[in-house]
C-alpha cells in the first residue's frame, strides 16, 4: 500500500477493484464504511452484488476479466474532459503522451461493450475519482488473478498518476494482500528473483554484498516461480523441493497436475503445523511451531512492522521455523545459528536498507512503516511524497486482452475463486478452530437464479463442476450475488478442491495464475448424471 | 486553537475548547466512573454515573455530554453526587443476578468495580428481576440479557465501528432490552460475529463463548502479538493459562486496529491446541509416513539433498517458502537456498 489502513477513512473517494474487502479484510472494512459515514463516495468494480457493492454508490458488474478496458475506459474520460491533474503530471511522471494515444481508443461507448458496464456510470465514477480531493484505489487478488495481472495494475497506476492522487494523505493505491506475512515473506527475498528489500540477484555489487555477508557465492541467475518450480518438477528439472508452511496442493492452479508433479520428485520436505495435503506427499515431514509459539515479526499490507510474541510452546518435539532451518544448514554442514529472532533482525538489517532502522527494541513501543532507513527514521506511513522512488512515475500504456479462456460451447460459464469471511486460505486453520467451521461447516457454489432455472437446479443440490483440467462435487446456492453466467466459490475447503479445476495459464510478468475466470460446465449431480 | 480554563475540584485544568467536563477531568488524572462511555464512541449521556455538581446548573449534569466552558467550577466528588452514583448503581443491582460466583467477567467488570468501590450492596430495592432465557446457540457470543445494564456501547459499537446496524434498543419501561431487529437470536441476525460488542461491553451480558468456564481473568496472562490470518495485522492479545491459549481479547490500543476484529482474529485460535497439530518429525518408511527422532530426520534431509545437490546441481532442487511464518524464518529460508544449496529457486504464494 501507498498509504496506512486508517487513512482509508479520511478518503472522500474510494475507488475499490476486485476486492471484496468486508469479508476479506474486515478490518480495513471498517475503514471503507468510516469514510462512507463521512460523506465518502465509494465505486466498487465486481461482478458478484458483496456487501460492499450493495454499500457503494456505483457498483460496476464487471464481466470478469476485462479490468483494463474498463481503467482505461476511466482514464479516457479522464483526458477527454480535461480532469487530469495538470501540475502533477508536468512535475512527476513521464510517458503520458503514449498513454494519451492508447486511452484514445477506450471512448465509453466502446468500454461499455467490452465490460457490461454502462457509459455513463463510466463517467460518472471517472469525474468523481477525478475531482476528489482525497481519492484511494483499493485492489486484491480480484484484479491480480488474471492472465493480464500485471496490466491491470499498471492501469491503476496510470489512472492514478493520471489525477495527481499519489503521495497524499488519503490519497494513493492501496494493493490489500491476502496472507498475514505476504509482504513480509516478499520483503525478505522468498522470491526468486531478488533477495532482502528487492536487491537483485542480478545485480554484482548485491550479490557481492551477500555472498561477503553469508560466506558464500550467491548464483546469478534468477529462479523460478512456485509454479513454473511445479513444472519442472513434473519434467523432471527439479529433483526435490523443501516446503516451509505452503499447501501447494490446495492453493496452486490445476491441482490435479500439482499432485502429480510432487509425486514424481525424489525428494520432498515439508515442514508445517498440520499434515497437510502436501505434506502426505513427502518423504520428510518436519513438525513446526506456530504463530503463537514463537518470536519474530510480520509485516502487513501497510508496510507495517509489527512484533509476533511467543505465547505458549510448541506441542510435544516441535519446534519454530527458523529454528529448524537452522538445524538443516547445520545438518548440511554451513554454521547457521542464533540466539533468538531479534539476532536474526540484526543481520538482515544490516543487508536491508528499507529496515536498517528496524529494531526489536524500537517495535516494542509499536510498528514501523518502512522504508525506514536508520534508527532515528520514523518510519514512512505514505510512500511517493514529493517523489517517486525511481524519480519521475512513468505511465505504461496497456490494452485489454480478453482472458485466457473464454466460455465457449462445451464450458459455457465462468467460474471465479474468491474468500469467505470465516475461512481463510485452504483451510488449514480455520477448520479446525471449534468456532468458525461450526458456523461454517460446508462450501457452496453460488448460482444465479436464471442459470439454475436453466439447469433445473435449486438451492442444497449437489452439483458437478468440470473444466478442461478437473471436475469437482459442491452443493449450490442459488442468489443474485452472483450475475447470470458467472458461478463462484471459495477455495477454502479441502473438500471442495476448487483449483483442480482452475486455469494455470500466467501473466507473463507477474506469473499470477489466472484463478478469477476460468471457463466450466455446471450440472446437477444426480443419479442421471452418474456415469 | 482556542483553550478554556476550568476549575475541578479546585485544580485548574485547561483544554482545547469542545472538550467535555468528563475528558478534562481525565486529562487532569481526576477519576469519574462511567458506564455508557467510551472515548472511541459517540457520547451518549444514559447511565448517568459520571454527574457532577456545577454550581448555578440545575440538578446534576452528565459529564460526558456537558462541555467545559470558561471559569466553570465543578466539583466531582461531594456529598449530593455520591448519593446519586450510589443510587443509580443500587438500580442497576437490584435488576441484575447475584450470579458473581460464576460470572466470566467476574474481577473485570465495571459495575462490580463501582459497587465496590462506593459500597453498594445488591439489597438496595429488592425489585422485580429479569427472567430472559440466555442466548447461547452460536458458537462464538453468550448474550446473557438478564446482566445487560442498558448503556448501549453494543448498539453504537455495532454501528459506529462495525457499520453492521446489528443489535438496538426495543421495548419500554422495566421491558427494555438490546435485540437484533424482530428479536431473533443472534445466530439468525445479520451479525457477523466480529465479537466487537463483545469488547466494549462494560459487564458480563456479552462474552465470548469459547473462553466461559476456561479461566478467571486474573489467572490469564495476556500477551500482545499479531492476527495470523490476513494481510490487515490487526493487534490482538493471546488469553493464556497454564500454558493454553484460552481465547482472544483485543488489545486496548492496536496500531492498525484499534480494539476491532474480525470473527476470524477473534475467535479462530481454536486451532493451535488441536489434536491434529503435528508433534513429532515424520519419514517415510515401506511407503508410510512414520515418527522418527530429529536426528534421524536431519540426517536424511541433509544427505538426501546433498545427494541430488552433487548429481544434479543446487538447481536441482527448489524452496517454497511461506507467507505464513515471520520475516526472520523467510530471510532464512532465503539464505538456505541460496548461500547452503546454492539455487534460486525460492518463491511462496505471494501470487496466489
Ligand atoms: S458481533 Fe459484531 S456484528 Fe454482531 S452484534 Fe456484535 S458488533 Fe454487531
Ligand atoms: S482480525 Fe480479521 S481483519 Fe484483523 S488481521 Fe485478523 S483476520 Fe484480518
Amino acid at each position: 500500500m501507498t498509504n496506512t489502513i486508517r487513512e482509508i477513512g479520511g478518503a472522500d473517494f474510494i475507488l475499490a477493484i476486485g476486492t471484496n474487502t468486508t469479508e476479506a479484510h474486515p478490518v480495513i472494512g471498517l475503514q471503507v464504511k468510516k469514510a462512507l459515514r463521512g460523506g465518502a463516495v465509494l465505486a466498487v468494480v465486481d461482478p458478484r452484488d458483496t456487501e460492499l457493492a450493495r454499500l457503494a454508490h456505483h457498483h460496476l458488474r464487471i464481466r470478469p476479466g476485462t479490468d483494463v478496458a474498463l481503467l482505461n475506459g476511466l482514464a479516457h474520460v479522464v483526458v477527454a474532459e480535461e480532469l487530469w491533474d495538470r501540475d502533477f503530471v508536468a512535475a512527476r511522471t513521464e510517458g503520458f503522451e503514449a498513454l494519451r494515444e492508447t486511452l484514445a481508443a477506450y471512448p465509453p461507448e466502446r468500454v461499455a461493450e467490452i465490460t457490461g458496464v454502462p457509459a455513463d456510470t463510466i463517467r460518472a465514477v471517472a469525474r468523481g475519482y477525478a475531482r476528489a480531493s482525497r481519492a484511494s484505489i483499493l485492489y486484491t487478488m480480484g484484479l491480480t488473478q488474471h492472465a493480464c495481472g500485471t496490466a491491470n495494475v499498471l492501469a491503476v497506476a496510470n489512472l492514478a498518476m493520471l489525477c495527481g492522487h499519489v503521495g497524499k494523505e488519503s490519497s494513493g493505491v492501496n494493493p490489500l494482500r491476502g496472507q498475514n506475512n505476504v509482504q513480509g515473506a516478499c520483503d525478505m527475498g522468498a522470491l526468486p528473483n531478488v533477495l532482502t528489500g528487492y536487491q537483485s540477484v542480478a545485480d554484482e555489487a548485491v550479490r557481492a554484498k551477500f555472498g561477503a555477508a553469508w560466506g558464500a557465492e550467491i548464483p546469478s541467475r534468477p529462479g523460478l516461480t512456485v509454479t513454473e518450480m511445479i513444472e519442472a518438477a513434473g519434467e523432471g528439472r527439479i529433483r526435490a523441493m523443501y516446503v516451509m508452511g505452503e499447501n501447494p496442493v490446495l492453493s496452486d492452479p490445476d491441482a490435479g497436475h500439482v499432485t502429480e508433479a510432487l509425486k514424481k520428485l525424489d525428494f520432498l520436505v515439508v515442514q508445517d503445523i498440520f499434515l497437510t495435503e502436501t505434506a502426505q506427499l513427502a518423504h520428510v515431514v518436519l513438525p513446526a511451531a506456530c504463530f503463537a509459539e514463537k518470536d519474530g515479526t510480520f509485516t502487513n499490507t501497510e508496510r507495517r512492522v509489527q512484533r509476533v510474541r511467543k505465547a505458549v510452546e510448541p506441542p510435544g518435539r516441535a519446534k519454530a521455523d527458523w529454528e529448524i532451518v537452522c538445524l538443516v544448514a547445520r545438518a548440511l554442514g554451513y554454521p547457521m545459528g542464533y540466539a533468538s529472532p531479534a539476532e536474526i533482525m540484526e543481520e538482515i538489517r544490516r543487508l536491508t536498507p528499507s529496515y536498517a532502522g528496524i529494531t526489536y527494541e524500537r517495535l516494542d513501543r509499536g510498528g514501523l512503516h518502512w522504508p525506514c532507513p536508520a534508527e532515528d527514521h520514523p518510519g514512512t506511513p505514505i510512500l511517493h511524497v514529493g517523489k517517486f522512488a525511481r524519480g519521475l512515475g512513468k505511465f505504461h500504456p496497456v490494452e485489454h486482452i480478453p482472458p485466457d479462456e473464454m466460455p465457449d460451447e462445451e464450458y459455457p460459464m465462468v467460474l471465479s475463486t474468491g474468500r469467505r469471511l470465516l475461512h481463510y486460505h485452504t483451510g488449514t486453520m480455520t477448520l479446525r478452530t471449534g468456532t468458525l467451521e461450526v458456523r461454517y461447516p460446508e462450501e457452496y457454489l453460488e448460482v444465479n437464479p436464471e442459470d439454475a432455472a436453466r439447469l433445473g437446479i435449486e438451492s442444497g443440490d449437489l452439483v458437478r463442476v468440470t473444466s478442461r483440467r478437473g471436475l469437482v462435487e459442491v452443493r449450490a446456492r442459488v442468489t443474485d450475488v452472483v450475475p447470470p453466467g458467472l458461478v463462484f466459490t471459495s477455495f477454502h475447503f479441502p473438500a471442495v478442491a476448487i483449483n483442480r479445476l482452475t486455469n494455470p495459464a500466467r501473466d507473463p510478468v507477474a506469473k499470477i495464475p489466472e484463478y478469477k475466470v476460468c471457463a466450466v460446465r455446471v450440472e446437477k449431480a444426480g443419479p442421471a448424471a452418474a456415469v | 486553537m482556542a483553550s478554556v480554563t476550568l476549575t475541578i475540584d479546585g485544580r485548574q485544568v485547561t483544554v482545547p475548547r469542545g472538550t467535555s467536563v468528563l475528558e478534562a477531568a481525565e486529562a487532569a488524572g481526576i477519576f469519574i466512573p462511567t458506564l455508557c462511555h467510551d472515548p472511541d464512541l459517540s457520547p451518549w449521556g444514559a447511565c448517568r454515573l459520571c454527574v457532577v455538581e456545577i454550581p448555578g446548573m440545575r440538578n446534576l449534569p452528565a459529564s460526558c455530554v456537558t462541555e467545559a466552558t470558561e471559569g466553570m467550577v465543578v466539583y466531582t466528588a461531594s456529598a449530593p453526587v455520591l448519593e446519586a452514583r450510589k443510587t443509580i448503581l443500587e438500580l442497576l443491582l437490584a435488576n441484575h443476578p447475584e450470579d458473581c460466583l460464576t460470572c466470566h467477567r467476574n474481577g473485570d467488570c465495571r459495575l462490580q468495580d463501582y459497587a465496590y468501590y462506593y459500597g453498594v450492596r445488591a439489597s438496595g430495592f429488592a425489585g422485580e428481576r429479569r427472567a430472559l432465557p440466555v442466548e447461547d446457540e452460536n458458537p462464538f457470543i453468550v448474550r446473557d440479557m438478564n446482566k445487560c445494564i442498558l448503556c448501549g456501547k453494543c448498539v453504537r459499537v455495532c454501528q459506529e465501528i462495525q457499520g453492521c446496524h446489528v443489535v438496538d434498543f426495543a421495548y419500554r419501561g422495566f421491558g427494555t432490552r438490546i435485540t437484533p431487529a424482530m428479536n431473533v437470536p443472534l445466530g439468525e441476525s445479520t451479525c457477523v460475529f466480529c465479537g466487537n460488542c463483545v469488547a466494549y461491553c462494560p459487564v458480563g451480558a456479552l462474552v465470548e463463548k469459547p473462553m466461559l468456564g476456561k479461566g478467571r481473568r486474573w489467572e490469564v496472562r495476556k500477551v500482545r502479538t499479531i492476527c495470523p490470518y490476513c494481510g490487515t495485522g490487526c493487534t490482538i492479545e493471546l488469553n493464556v493459562k497454564d500454558g493454553r491459549v484460552i481465547g482472544v481479547t483485543s488489545a486496548p490500543d492496536g496500531d492498525v486496529n484499534g480494539k476491532a476484529l474480525c470473527a476470524k482474529g477473534r475467535f479462530g485460535m481454536g486451532f493451535i491446541h488441536h489434536p491434529d497439530r503435528l508433534q513429532a518429525p515424520l519419514v517415510r518408511k515401506n511407503g508410510e509416513l512414520v515418527e522418527a527422532s530429529w536426528e534421524e530426520a536431519l540426517e536424511l534431509v541433509a544427505s538426501r539433498l546433498k545427494e541430488i545437490k552433487e548429481a544434479h546441481g543446487g538447481e536441482a532442487i527448489g524452496f517454497l517458502s511461506s507467507a505464513r511464518c515471520t520475516n526472520e524464518e523467510n530471510y532464512l529460508l532465503s539464505k538456505l537456498a541460496r548461500a547452503v544449496v546454492g539455487t534460486n529457486h525460492i518463491d511462496h504464494c505471494a501470487r496466489l
